[in-house]
Formats: structure tokens, sequence, C-alpha cells
């Protein structure tokens, strides 16, 4: 195949002087092939020098996702469709170029960055703008320095006590058996549309692997935040805790993220064996778009854990304010006896955004237990929704979970929707369900700012008392930031 | 004559009632100097609420003609947190509820506004602390309801020495009270009292909303106001609270009808 061996090579000269240069300086890069086939996907496994087993298990999952009808996306808030094969699928490190400088940058943007506190410099990174020709190895030198001397100190403590945290494409060269055993088997590469094709093309993500009786002794959180930049289309993380494992993981920044990248496809896998733990929190603030919604990341992504063992327990916290379409169900498949699945969840909604998301719990063994805490938000013209399924099966005796789903809505013109889907075939197991929904009331407003509250500081008040129960899940300093973005997400919403 | 502290000159409000205009304030006077405490009684729905709000701020009421000075500033057209930042308190006549906003950094927060608006240092959490514990205690406030969500399952008399305690912190100068003393028992009305009595000074003063004359026992008022139909209809002094306490409101509103 002539073709392929073209690509491949423009491919291999292209990463290669993009590696060296640790920035790529020329437009012609721009030049990888759009759209998705067999060949594309030989191609990537090739590129990343993989085992012939992950050719084959992409190359079913590619199969798998031909043969899939992508959910129609065009029916909300008129976003355009998404066309699949307008897409660079390993292109990765060639991006689009950016504004010049901060002057072509959205306005409103930059005012979040200045109300969030985030330097001047960091600010035009997170923008993406280009940078000066003539500083352009000075930033990227910069850049790369600092995430890869913190990664290398994290790494030594880690490696001390045995844990592996590094990409999962190094993963899949230095731990393959790992990989294998683990890969796909909570998602597997033909789950859903999304997620088949995230397996059939993903190069980004982490692996992290606690092994028996070990309490991973950092969150492992920094690390991502410094390299949040870098946020792949693809991601593919994958965590596993041993028995008597625990760790702590964070993903994303509260800083809003453009990206050239409209479409996110990312999936996360996580094992937890006996009595182990795996706390799992995501604050995610990528770009929404402008007050029309123009320009936003389509986020869509499966998250999905598995408590194998027993009395192991998956938590899920999430503090969810960008995107243009967010569609997202982390989910516990709840296998173990005794097993705990949790789901916190702040979704804010504001302009013309609209997020789709919630979770799944899955009552396979007895006992098992699960908490779902969802607020929405819901401000300007958007729209949320929150769709939870809570399955028990027939051997889950003694099965329960709470739900509890509350909407704020913020003006007259958003919406929020709640669909509970409850399906329980086990007489002894006990679900229920309470939902309310309100208003930020005038009464609230006129009681705070009568004290001298200002309107924005009266609304992010009554804002973060409302979603208190998912923040204070998170991990301290985490919750600090995350309260200030619920704030800064709703600025000028009321009134 | 020196700039009345406060002066309230022909106000008239209304309050959108299902797309018509429903007028309540309709045409009341009232100057109250500085360091005087007045009160005000009147019978239900005769608009004493109505005034609090629409000194206060809020903005569901729509002034339609007169004028309000405070401290020689134009009162209406500054905005809810200006005012306070401009010494005027409120306490409700039903306190609001604030569901997951903890009480003492719910307070810490509007104390530090209000601070900051004033030109005046900021309180670290331990000052803060220290002075909200104190005057908590001199209200004989259980502790826990600092660290309770704001005014969420509190007691009647609590929402109420809630209120109290936030006007202590706030050291407004210029507060009112919309029936304070309503709901509280004998111990907690004496210990309110206490509280406005302590702040009695040349540069405070208070406009008292009541129905009761116990409270004005405790708070003897420079003055006292009826009002009805959105209206002052007569001034006078201590005396008038008595009064009305033996006559009721019959005869001065046949007297103004
Ligand atoms: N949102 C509203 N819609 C219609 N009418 C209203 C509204 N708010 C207040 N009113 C009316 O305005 C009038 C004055 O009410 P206000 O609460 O000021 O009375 P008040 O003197 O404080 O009475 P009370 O002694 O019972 O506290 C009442 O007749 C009340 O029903
Ligand atoms: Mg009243």
């Amino acid at each position: 195949m002539p073709a392929v061996a073209e690509t491949l090579n423009t491919v291999e000269t292209l990463t290669q002087s993009t590696y060296k240069w640790g920035f790529e300086s020329d437009i012609e890069m721009d030049m990888a092939p759009k759209g998705l086939n067999e060949d594309i996907v030989r191609l990537i496994s090739a590129r990343k020098e993989e085992p012939e087993w992950l050719l084959e298990w992409r190359l079913k999952a590619f199969a798998a996702w031909s043969g899939m009808k992508s959910p129609d996306w065009s029916k909300v808030g008129g976003h355009p469709p998404i066309d699949y094969q307008d897409v660079h699928y390993y292109a990765a490190p060639v991006k689009k170029p950016g504004p010049k400088s901060l002057d072509e940058v959205d306005p409103a943007l930059l005012a979040v960055y200045e109300k969030l506190g985030i330097p001047l410099k960091e600010r035009a990174i997170l923008a993406g703008v280009e940078p000066d020709p003539d500083e352009r190895p000075q930033i990227a030198v910069d850049a790369v320095f600092d995430s890869v001397s913190v990664a290398t100190t994290f790494r030594s403590t880690l490696a001390k006590v045995g844990v592996i945290f590094c990409p999962i494409s190094e993963a899949v060269r230095e731990h393959p058996d790992l990989v294998r055993q683990y890969l796909g088997s909570v998602v597997g590469p033909s789950d859903n549309f999304y997620a088949a094709l995230n397996s059939a093309v993903f190069t980004d993500g982490s692996f992290v692997f606690i092994p028996k009786g070990v309490k991973c002794p950092m969150e492992l959180s920094t690390y991502f935040r410094i390299n949040a930049r870098n946020t792949g289309q693809f991601e593919r993380t994958l965590i596993i805790a041993e028995d008597r494992a625990s760790v702590s993981y964070l993903e994303g920044c509260t800083a809003p993220m453009r990206d050239e990248n409209q479409l996110h496809a990312a999936v996360v896998e996580l094992v937890a064996m006996a009595d182990a733990s795996i706390k799992y929190s995501t604050v995610q603030n990528w770009y929404p778009g402008d007050a029309n919604g123009v320009g936003g990341i389509y986020n869509f992504v499966t998250k999905r854990g598995a408590c194998r063992g027993a009395r192991s327990k998956i938590s899920w916290t999430q503090v969810e304010t960008g995107s243009a379409i967010t569609w997202k169900y982390p989910s516990c498949v709840l296998q173990g006896e005794g097993s705990v699945g949790e789901f916190y969840s702040v979704a804010v909604t504001n302009n013309r955004q609209q997020a789709d998301t919630g979770t799944k719990m899955i009552h396979i063994g007895r006992n098992t237990r699960s908490t779902i805490v969802a607020k929405t938000i819901s401000a300007g013209r958007s729209d949320s929704t929150y769709r939870g399924l809570v399955r028990v099966l027939p051997k889950a005796s003694g099965a329960r979970n709470h739900t509890q789903c509350d909407s704020l809505l913020i003006g007259d013109q958003c919406g929020a929707h709640t669909v509970p889907y409850i399906e329980n075939r086990n007489m002894s197991a006990k679900v229920e369900h309470e939902a309310t929904t309100s208003k930020i009331s005038e009464d609230q407003l006129f009681y705070c700012r009568s004290r001298g509250l200002s309107e924005e500081d009266a609304v992010g008040l009554i804002v973060n008392g409302f979603c208190k129960d998912v923040l204070k899940e998170l991990p301290m300093e985490f919750a600090v930031e995350a309260q200030k973005l619920l704030q800064v997400s709703l600025e000028g919403s009321v009134g | 004559m020196s700039d009345p502290f406060l002066a309230i000159r022909g106000l008239c409000a209304s309050i959108d009632d299902n797309g018509t205009p429903k007028p309540i304030l309709q045409g009341l006077d009232l100057e109250i100097p500085a360091g005087e405490v007045h009160a005000i009684m009147g019978p239900n729905g005769s608009g004493k609420s109505t005034l609090s709000y629409v000194l206060a701020g809020r903005a569901d009421y729509a002034v339609t003609a007169g004028s309000v000075s405070f401290k020689g500033q134009d009162l209406l057209a500054m905005e809810p947190d200006e005012r306070a930042a401009a010494g005027m308190f409120l306490a409700f006549q039903a306190p609001v509820e604030l569901p997951g906003v903890n009480n003492a950094n719910f307070l810490r927060t509007a104390v530090n506004a209000v601070r900051r608006a004033r030109g005046e240092a900021e309180l670290d959490a331990m000052q803060f602390l220290k002075a909200a514990r104190g005057q908590a205690k001199a209200l004989s406030m259980p502790e826990d309801l600092l660290k309770r969500n704001v005014n969420v399952g509190f007691s009647g008399g609590e929402k109420k020495r809630n209120e109290v305690l936030q006007m202590a912190m706030l050291a407004p100068s210029f507060a009112i009270l919309d029936e304070t003393d309503s709901g509280l028992d004998i111990d907690a009305l004496r210990i309110v009292a206490e509280g406005v009595q302590a702040l009695r000074s040349p540069t405070f003063s208070a406009l008292v909303i009541t129905h009761h004359q116990r409270l004005l026992d405790y708070l003897v008022p420079d003055r006292v106001h009826v009002m009805a139909r959105g209206r002052i209809l007569r001034s006078g002094g201590p005396e008038l609270a008595h009064q009305l306490e033996a006559q009721g409101y019959a005869g001065f509103l046949a007297e103004a009808a």
C-alpha cells in the first residue's frame, strides 16, 4: 500500500522533527491525512511500535465503530453534525496556528483568566497563542522542562513503593502484560460509538498501577495540571488498584482550555480489587464557545470503574463547567460483594451549552451499595440533563442505592431535566431517588446583597452552598479552585 | 438646620401584582435625626415591611415618587450592597434561609465586604471568630448556630437573634428592625433590646417596627409613628405607643379618613 507508506513517512518526519525541537515551526507540517480507515489505524499502531495484539485489538474496534451510528447532536442547540472523516487521527503534535497574540483571543476568555488569577504567561499558553518566533524555543523549553522535572521527582517517590504512573504508550512497551490483561476489560472496544472510536485511534493517556497493599503516597494530580494543555483528543486512561491498594487521581484544570480539537472522546477505565479504593476527581472547564456556542469543545467521554473485589470502592467526583456539548456517564460495575460505588457531580451550563451527564450503577454482587449526588445548575439559555441508571441484578441481594438530584435554575430561559432509570430485579434491594428543582430566589439574593455582598458574590455563595455536598468530596486545594470557578462561570447570569 | 441623617419625602412605591402596579407606599414622610431611635407601629398590611425593603434597596418594588436622603446621599440611587456599606442594615421580618451556606462563613464574607467598602482592614479568620463568638455569647446564642447553614432549621427566635448578631458584626449607623421582637421569648426580647441599646450612640439611629409595647419598654424610642395605608398618620413621643396599646388603631384610622 504505497499511500500508507507515504503517509507513514510523512508522519515519521513530522513527529521526529517535532520531537527534536519540542515545537513545530512550519505550516506545511499540518499535512497528516484526514479521515479514518484501516490504514490509519495500522499507521498509528506502527508509529507507536505496538505489539501485534494491540493492533488486532484496534482493528476490531475500528470494525465495530464502522458499523455504528453516531448520536445525532445536531438536534441539540443547533450544533452542526460532526464529520468524523474531517478529523486528523494522527496529527496530535501538529496544531493549527492559534491566535498571534492575546489581542486576538476572545476577550471574555481573557477576563475569566484574570478572574481566576492566572499569570499572564500562562494565559497565553492556555489560550493557544502562537509564541513570538524569537521567543519560541525559550517558551517550549520552559514548558517541557517544568513538566519533565516535576514528573521525574514524582516518579522516583512513586517507584519506591512500586506505583507505576506513566503515559499509556510507555506502559504498552514497559508493562505489556498488565496492559494486555486490563485494557478494554472495563470498557470493551465496541462498547459504544465513542469508546470504539477511541479504542481504534487512542494515542495519549495515562496508566496507573497500585500494587497490593499500597496506599499511593500522593494525589496523582499536579502532574496533570501542568500537562493539562496536552490533553489529547482521544485519551485512554487505565487505573488499576490491587487488593487493599488505594489512590486518588485528579484530572483536569480549572482554567478554561482552548483547544483546536473540537471533538474529544476519552475513555477511562478503573479496576479495583478486594478492599481497594479509587477516587477519581475531575474538574473540567473546556472552552464552551462564545456566547453563541461557536468554537466550543464537544466532550464525549466513557468512564467506567469495575469494583471487582469484595469491599472495593470507586468514587467519581466531577465538576463540569465547560464544553459546548458534554456527554458523559461515569459508571460503576459493582461486582465484588459489599463493594461501593459513588458519584458526586456538579454540572454548570450557561449561555448555549448542552450537558447530558449522569451515571450508571450496576449492582451485581450481594450487599453492594451506591450513592449518587448530582447537582445541576443552568443559566442563560442552556440546557442540562441528568440521566442516571441504577440496575440491580437478581443476585445482588441487600443492594442499596440512594440518589439525590438537585437542579438550580438561574433565569427563566434555561432548562434542567432529570431522567432516572431504575431496574431492580432483586426483591431485597432498596433503591431511593429524590429530586428537587429550585430557582435561585430573589429573596436569597436580596438577603445577601443587603449584607454587603455584590451580586456576583451573592450568586457564588448561593451556588456553592447548593453544591456543597459535592464540593466537599474534592481534594482540598481543588475544592477551593472549584468554588471560584463556579462563581466565574456564572458571572453575568443574573440581573 | 443641617442635613438630616435620614429624610424620606413623599415616598410612593408599588409592587407588580400580576401585571398591574399595586401602590403600597403612598406619600410617606419621615425624618430620623442622627442618634435617635424611632418606632413605627401600624396595622398588618399597612406597608411597614415594604418601607423597610424599599430603604434597603429591594428591586421588585418600584419607587414612583419621592426621595430618600441618607447621610447626604441619594439612597434610592444606590445598590443594596452600597447601602450596606454606607451603614444601612435591615433585620428582616422573615430572615431568609441559605442552604449549604455556612453561617460563620456568610457572616465573615459580609463583614469583610462592608469593611473593604468602608476602607477598613478585613478581619482574618481568627479575628473574625473571636468577635463573632463574643457577640454570639452576648446574645446567648448557642455557638453551633455559627457552624450551621444560614437560618436553615433555625427556630423563629434563633433566626431573629441571628439577625441581631449580623447587625452587631456589621456595625451599621442605621438599623431597621422589622418585628425583630416577634417570636422571641421574654428573655430573648430583653437580650435583643439590650443588643440594640448597646449600639445607641450619637452616630447610630434605628427604626424599630413593632406591634408590641414590650420592646419599647426596654428600648425607649425618641419618637413613635403610626403608619396606615402607606403613610405616616400621626407621630408623637413614647406615650403614643401606650395610647395605641390601650385603644388600638380604629380611632386613628377613623380620624384620618
Ligand atoms: N408581591 C406582592 N404582591 C401583591 N401584594 C403585595 C406584595 N408584597 C406586598 N404586598 C402587599 O402590600 C401590603 C403591605 O405589605 P407589608 O408587608 O409592607 O405590610 P406590613 O405593614 O409589614 O404588615 P405586617 O404587620 O403584617 O408585617 C400588603 O397588603 C401586602 O399584601
Ligand atoms: Mg411586615
